[in-house]
């Protein structure tokens, strides 16, 4: 069976690792790899950066105190901006979540097709793409320079405002796409026994999209909490615990983490350094313990 | 036995409020879009603000506007656009003493910033999709990977810039035998000693490599494995299959990806305010502090008042086009290559 | 076990188990595949046809779980012997999909991609007219080489691919049911290409169609599947390889005849 007449020489088929396509082939393979280690690398090390900067810096006095006038060392703690950061967030979440579920709703359940709805579609797009900072200025020409809110200027809630806009088109978006998940015949189904669309959608349509959007709707406010760029010249900063009296402290200026680490992570004191690191530890806390979370409620999608 | 009962009037009000309430909700987005462009663009040509528009406001515009030179009388005063005009872009000189503005040290740093990133953030993320394509590790730890990758995306901006002020120094000592060496291209020329521009282009890549590497992942995956086995079935290597079959079937994804990046790229703001150093000198040296549109905003918006007010709103006009420009056609190739595969 | 009368066996399955994870999709093949002519395999789905056609240009690479015992030798030449280059396999070894995957490119490009990267050093024109016209299917593309592959017929896209296929000159070429998505007028030119071919080409083909293993074939390999006991799927098994009259004719066993008379399957 081996010896016929056209047998192979034997090495023909075999493996020449000298050959110029293998060569090539193997330096490919290792520069691929280079390059998938050389994109980890950075999430790797500004973590290990993060953790061992940041994390000498967690005391219970960073949440309980207010952070030091410069030059000083005493107190140690960003409390105000703790708390900045997670009202200005909350407002802003509380403002965009209805507004966007509520459009997405429309875009996939109203209306699918048309102008209207394409060119709402076109408009997320484009806020999308819009840069963060742009949002900032738009709330300060709307907001903070008109002095509309009770005649404030920079404020918590303007703040809020800003990452309402930059939460807005995730949220319609991942709601859009969740519904759109949704089988048919769910619907059907419950038209079907006479329900209304008011009922359908509310009853039956969203909670089987809850998964979907909660992750979206997550990803989102994680996202916004770290923003900086759209709270500069809004919620401006404050060294100061938040004023209560003032609207419960959203009429007036908030310090907040991420506008905390820009101002302070660049001035010439330790304290006030290592104090952005801590800022940055918490942040990053925050921020990956969402993205888990997002990740742990997509499995409950049963779509 | 049920009887069918119409729903009641309520019922219907509720539902078609509902409907109607929903469809208001959707257009606070188009109206955001549309207000911003509006706001912005105002801004760029009026001083003042925005209140002024409404007529009984009692220095409105229009009184002026029905004037249009006598800004004394009227208290109209006019911005950027009418100062400085087209000029404004190619104006390098940036003076609030003579309130001289021109944009194009920052749109000079955006573009050269974006380009030398994305130049160094495509093949890097291209390069990085493809081995979390391939069988080279078992899936579970290139989904890992790939979680990993997408995570660097959550990492805040402002972090990023925090870390990377703390690696400017590691970052100089690599850089300066390349201006010693190679001082003579005017790229390198002047000697690093601070924050620069070739930093703010590294701490883009980091950004950017999550949004092409997802993206171009997803569309190599999209590409059927027919194509993969039909290249392999006439004797194809693995390297040849990926660059000239599937590389070629998923472009559209690959280049829809990096528009999106360089979006992201041209309006990125913080990490690149914190480390670019914000000199509003036009150099063509990459080591030379310089600023981009998004950190000229971020650096002087605070202090700045009436013209220049003004005039950063008219850079700010700028980055807008250019983003959503971008975006936009970012948005068309990625729905070309959505028709493609149908 | 039929012993079947090959003279002269361009591949041959020397006791080949495959399994997918733990789970033996095929096992215990024998087979020698004669050269110059063209070999049927037929059997109901899932006993491993595809399976065992695929080992012998080392495609089943590219599936993770995959793993084989026993030979298949390849002109007397172990093909899974740890030296060897499964691309230079897939060199000798030509393969034809059951769906038609041109490459997004133009017509002649499909042609001259195999060709290009196999080293060929002629004149490409030529060879991809040659190709074409082999393959039947140059009138219909001669006037149009610049367009896209796709832009064909799925019937011509069939015939594309073999083209494709054959412009490497391999020695064998397999054919995964290549038929199964076209229709009968392009199935039929395509069973013509196949006697053309046969003069070049060793030709083992898959098949669900026993009209066209007695047209196009001189061999024929019947799969069957058992249950085993303590699992839930079927294992594949070779269960009867002759000459395709004997199958069809004067089948040995139960099963081929109850299969070749359509009676399951
Ligand atoms: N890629 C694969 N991974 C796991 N099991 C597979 C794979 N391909 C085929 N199988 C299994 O192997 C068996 C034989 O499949 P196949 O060779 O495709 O059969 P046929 O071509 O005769 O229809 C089937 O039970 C099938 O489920
Ligand atoms: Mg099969």
């Amino acid at each position: 069976m081996t010896s016929s007449p056209h047998s192979l020489s034997a090495s023909r088929l075999h493996y020449n690792p000298y050959a110029l396509r293998n060569v090539w082939n193997r330096a490919m393979n290792l520069l691929a790899g280079l390059f998938a280690f050389i994109a980890v690398l950075p999430l790797i090390v500004v973590i290990l950066y993060v953790l061992y900067k940041g994390g000498g810096a967690i005391t219970p006095a960073i949440f309980t105190e207010l952070p030091p006038a410069p030059g000083l060392s005493e107190p140690m703690g960003m409390g105000n901006a703790i708390i900045g950061t997670i009202m200005v967030t909350g407002v802003a979440a509380l403002v965009a979540i209805p507004i966007g579920v509520g459009g997405g709703i429309y875009l996939a359940e109203v209306a699918k097709k048309g102008w209207f709805a394409q060119s709402i579609r076109v408009g997320v797009n484009v806020l999308a793409g819009v840069p963060s900072i742009i949002c900032g200025l738009f709330i300060y020409a709307l907001v903070v320079n008109t002095r509309i809110l009770w005649g404030e200027s920079f404020s918590a809630m303007a703040g809020s405002f800003a990452l309402a806009v930059l939460m807005l088109p995730t949220i319609v978006k991942t709601t859009d796409e969740g519904l759109k998940l949704v089988p048919q015949e769910l619907r059907m189904g419950a038209l079907g026994i006479g329900a209304s669309r008011f009922t359908t959608i509310t009853r039956v349509v969203l909670p089987a999209a809850t998964s979907p959007i909660a992750t979206g709707v997550v990803l989102g406010i994680a996202r916004a909490a770290g923003e900086t760029a759209p709270l500069i010249f809004t919620a401006l900063f404050s060294p100061f615990w938040p004023d209560w009296l003032s609207g419960l402290g959203l009429l007036a200026p908030t310090a907040t983490m991420s506008v905390q680490i820009y101002n302070f992570g660049i001035m010439p004191f330790a304290p006030q350094v290592e104090l952005a690191w801590a800022a940055s530890f918490i942040l990053v806390v925050m921020i990956l313990a969402a993205n888990l979370l997002a990740r742990w409620l997509a499995r409950f999608s049963s779509l | 036995m049920f009887s069918r009962k119409k729903p009641s009037w309520l019922e219907q009000l509720v539902d078609r409020g509902f409907i109607r309430v929903t469809a208001v909700l959707a257009s606070v987005v188009s109206l955001t879009v549309f207000g911003i462009f509006f706001t912005v663009g105002f801004q760029a040509i009026f001083q003042g603000d925005v209140s002024s528009l409404l007529p009984w406001n009692q220095d409105s515009i229009w009184q002026g506007i029905a004037a249009w030179n006598d800004e004394e009388t009227f208290g109209v005063r006019w911005g950027a656009i009418p100062h400085f005009g087209l000029g404004f872009l190619a104006n390098s000189s940036w003076n609030p003493v003579r309130n001289d503005y021109g944009a194009l040290t920052p749109i000079y740093g955006t573009l050269m910033t974006s380009a030398l990133a994305l130049l160094l953030a495509v093949p890097l993320g291209v390069g990085t999709a493809i081995f979390l394509t391939e069988d080279f590790l078992p899936q579970k730890l290139r989904a890992t990977i790939g979680f990993m990758v997408e995570l660097l995306a959550a990492i805040p901006s402002v972090v990023l810039g925090l870390w990377a002020v703390a690696m400017l120094n590691s970052f100089l000592a690599v850089a300066l035998p390349l201006h010693n060496y190679l001082g003579w291209l005017p790229f390198f020329a002047t000697e690093p000693s601070g924050p620069n521009l070739a930093m703010a282009s590294l701490i883009l890549v980091v950004m950017l490599l999550p949004i092409i590497t997802a993206i171009s992942r997803d569309s190599l995956n999209q590409v059927p494995l027919e194509l993969r086995q039909g290249a392999y079935a006439i004797g194809a290597t693995r390297w040849t299959t990926i660059f000239q079959v599937l590389i070629p079937a998923a472009i559209s994804g690959i280049v829809g990806g990096t528009m999106l990046a360089l979006g992201r790229a041209l309006g990125e703001t913080m990490a690149v305010t914190m480390i670019i150093g914000n000199s509003m000198n036009l150099s063509a040296s990459w080591f030379s502090p310089s600023s981009t549109i998004a950190s000229l905003l971020a650096n002087q918006f605070g202090e700045a008042d009436d013209i220049q007010v003004s005039a950063l709103y008219y850079a700010a006009l700028v980055l807008i086009i250019l983003t959503v420009l971008v975006n936009i056609c970012a948005q068309i190739i990625v729905k070309r290559l959505a028709l493609k595969y149908d | 076990m039929t012993s079947p009368i090959a003279a002269d066996p361009i591949i041959s399955c020397d006791n080949v188990t495959i399994s997918y994870g733990t789970f033996a999709a095929v096992r215990n093949v024998f087979l020698d595949i004669p050269k110059h002519q063209v070999t049927a395999f037929i059997g109901p789905s899932g006993c491993g046809k595809s399976t065992v056609l695929r080992c012998f240009n080392r495609m089943n690479d590219l599936i993770d779980s995959f793993s084989m015992t026993g030979r298949v030798l390849f002109q007397g030449q172990d093909l899974y012997a740890p030296m060897v280059d499964p691309v230079e396999v897939r060199r000798h070894v030509g393969m034809v999909f059951q769906k038609p995957n041109p490459f997004p490119k133009t017509i002649y490009e499909n042609i001259a991609f195999g060709a290009r990267i196999n080293g060929f050093k002629g004149n490409m024109d030529d060879l991809v007219e040659s190709s074409l016209r082999r393959a039947a299917v140059w009138d219909e593309c001669k006037d149009k080489l610049q367009e896209s592959g796709l832009s064909l017929s799925g019937g011509q896209q069939q015939r594309l691919c073999i083209a494709r296929a054959i412009a490497v000159e391999p020695e064998v070429i397999l054919m995964d049911e290549p038929c199964s998505a076209l229709d009968p007028i392009s199935t039929l030119k395509v069973e013509e290409t196949l006697h053309q071919l046969k003069q070049h080409f060793t030709i083992i083909i898959v098949t669900h169609n026993m009209q066209q293993a007695v047209r196009v074939s001189d061999m024929t390999a019947f799969y069957n599947a058992v249950e085993v006991e303590g699992s839930d799927g079927k294992v594949g098994y070779l269960a009867e390889y002759n000459q395709t009259k004997e199958i069809f004719n004067n089948p040995q066993s139960k099963d081929t005849e109850e299969y070749v008379t359509g009676r399951f399957g």
